[in-house]
């Protein structure tokens, strides 16, 4: 994967905190380099771990990826997001950290409905009368993340993958397919798996009281 | 319908399907509840709540950035890493070819010179400019007598001359060389009178 990359749309070009910084960087000041890359630390991670599912090699891989912008900071141009810069700068290492380590990725629990060497359009999400939306406050409490987290780890990683990067990590769908080496119609394809998948998941869950010691339920109250 | 969903939560459908699929959901009970949890689904992951690290990350991280920046300096610039040993590399070259262009200065100086045999050390000998060989004081075929200057003939050895095969003829390694007197003395049109050739041949002869 090529450091240099360009963005059709020149307004991307990051906020002016992150250029400001970059050229500071870029000049000589090196010590600001931790500065600039602080906001991004989580997602960096995340993309790691999306990939390795091992937090020390999750880890790892996030350090080894910001050493390596660091390294090429020079070659980034502001034509383009920082953070996409960096982000896809952590998906090449961590992807190619596991192919070094020849990790066998545990595979997680695919769908209920689809045997092998089903397309994976055709994917049918589950019906569930009594769904019921989860409060997005309730991701205060630390159990309601890592139910959802969980939840996310039993993804196949190639649905997975292409899930954390477009809505964790924010990348759009291009941006998506050039980090993970695919075409645009596999995101998309694979995205809407994921999310469907999810979905049930949540929705099952849900069912089986992951979240029944919430305060309260959307549209009722705790009294 | 749900084939959609996604394309329709990210505004990548067109105004006419979007209407349709709003008007589905409208009577669909299933297909609402997959758009709604799909929806809530991109909501929640995309907080960044979802986004956590290792307790000590970022501190690790912080340190991890400074030590490489304070003793990292070569990660900067991959090309000026190869600088040094490169102009290494250079200084030995052209070291090896001085060296080289010097001492073969000191070999054998002409292809039909033959090394001498037992000459001794402090024979004195003449050399001149011009010319591969050393001769005994007063050759008739020293080359240009205006630049001669005298050295033994260790000296003349070690800075590659050679014995002249006329007047030092049996210091010669292979004796190959054998001249009359008559012929030496005809072939050189050496600047001496009979007698004097005579007293010249008979001495190196000897």
């Amino acid at each position: 994967m090529a450091l240099n990359i360009t963005v059709k749309n020149p307004e991307q070009a990051g906020s002016a905190r992150d250029a400001d910084l970059i050229a500071k960087v870029q000049s000589g000041q090196h010590e600001l380099f931790y500065e600039l890359v602080r906001p991004y630390e989580r997602r960096v991670y995340a993309a790691a771990l999306a990939i390795l599912r091992n937090e020390q090699d999750a880890e790892d891989a996030a350090q080894e990826a910001m050493l390596k912008a660091f390294a090429n900071i020079r070659q980034f141009r502001a034509e383009a997001r920082f953070s996409t810069w960096l982000i896809q700068i952590t998906v090449n290492e961590a992807l190619m950290r596991r192919r070094r380590e020849r990790t066998v990725v545990m595979e997680g629990i695919d769908d209920r409905h689809s045997g092998a060497g089903e397309a994976e359009s055709d994917y049918a999400p589950r019906d569930f009368a009594d769904w019921r939306e989860i409060p997005s406050e309730t991701l205060e409490r630390k159990e309601v993340r890592q139910r959802l987290a969980e939840a996310l780890a039993t993804l196949d990683e190639k649905y997975r993958q292409v899930f954390v990067l477009r809505d964790m990590e924010h990348l759009n769908i291009q941006e998506t397919a050039e980090a993970l080496g695919i075409t645009v119609a596999s995101v998309k394809t694979r995205l809407l798996r994921a999310r469907l998948m999810l979905r049930d998941l949540l929705a099952a869950g849900w069912k089986q009281g992951w979240f029944s010691r919430l305060p309260f339920e959307k549209g009722t109250k705790p009294w | 319908m749900w084939r959609e969903i996604s394309n329709y939560i990210d505004g990548e459908v067109d105004a006419a399907l979007r209407w349709e699929m709003d008007e589905h959901c409208k009577v669909c009970k299933r297909c609402a509840s997959v758009l709604a949890g799909t929806r809530n689904v991109v909501v929640l992951y995309g907080d960044e709540r979802m986004l956590e690290v290792p307790a000590g990350f970022s501190r690790r991280l912080e340190k991890r950035l400074a030590r490489n920046a304070s003793g990292g300096e070569q990660r900067w610039s991959s090309w000026s890493a190869w600088l040094v040993p490169a102009a290494a590399v250079v200084l030995i070259a052209a070291g090896v070819l001085l060296m080289n262009s010097l001492t073969f200065r000191n070999f054998i100086q002409s292809r039909h010179a033959q090394p001498g045999n037992n000459v001794p050390a402090d024979l004195v000998v003449v050399v001149s400019d011009g010319s591969k060989v050393f001769h005994v004081p007063g050759c008739p075929f020293i080359h240009d007598k205006a630049s001669e200057r005298t050295m033994t003939a260790k000296e003349a050895t070690r800075d590659g001359y050679v014995p002249c095969t006329r007047c030092l003829r049996q210091y010669l390694k292979t004796g190959r060389v054998r001249h009359s007197a008559r012929e030496v003395a005809a072939a050189t049109g050496a600047d001496m009178d009979e007698d004097s050739q005579a007293e010249f041949l008979s001495t190196a002869a000897n």
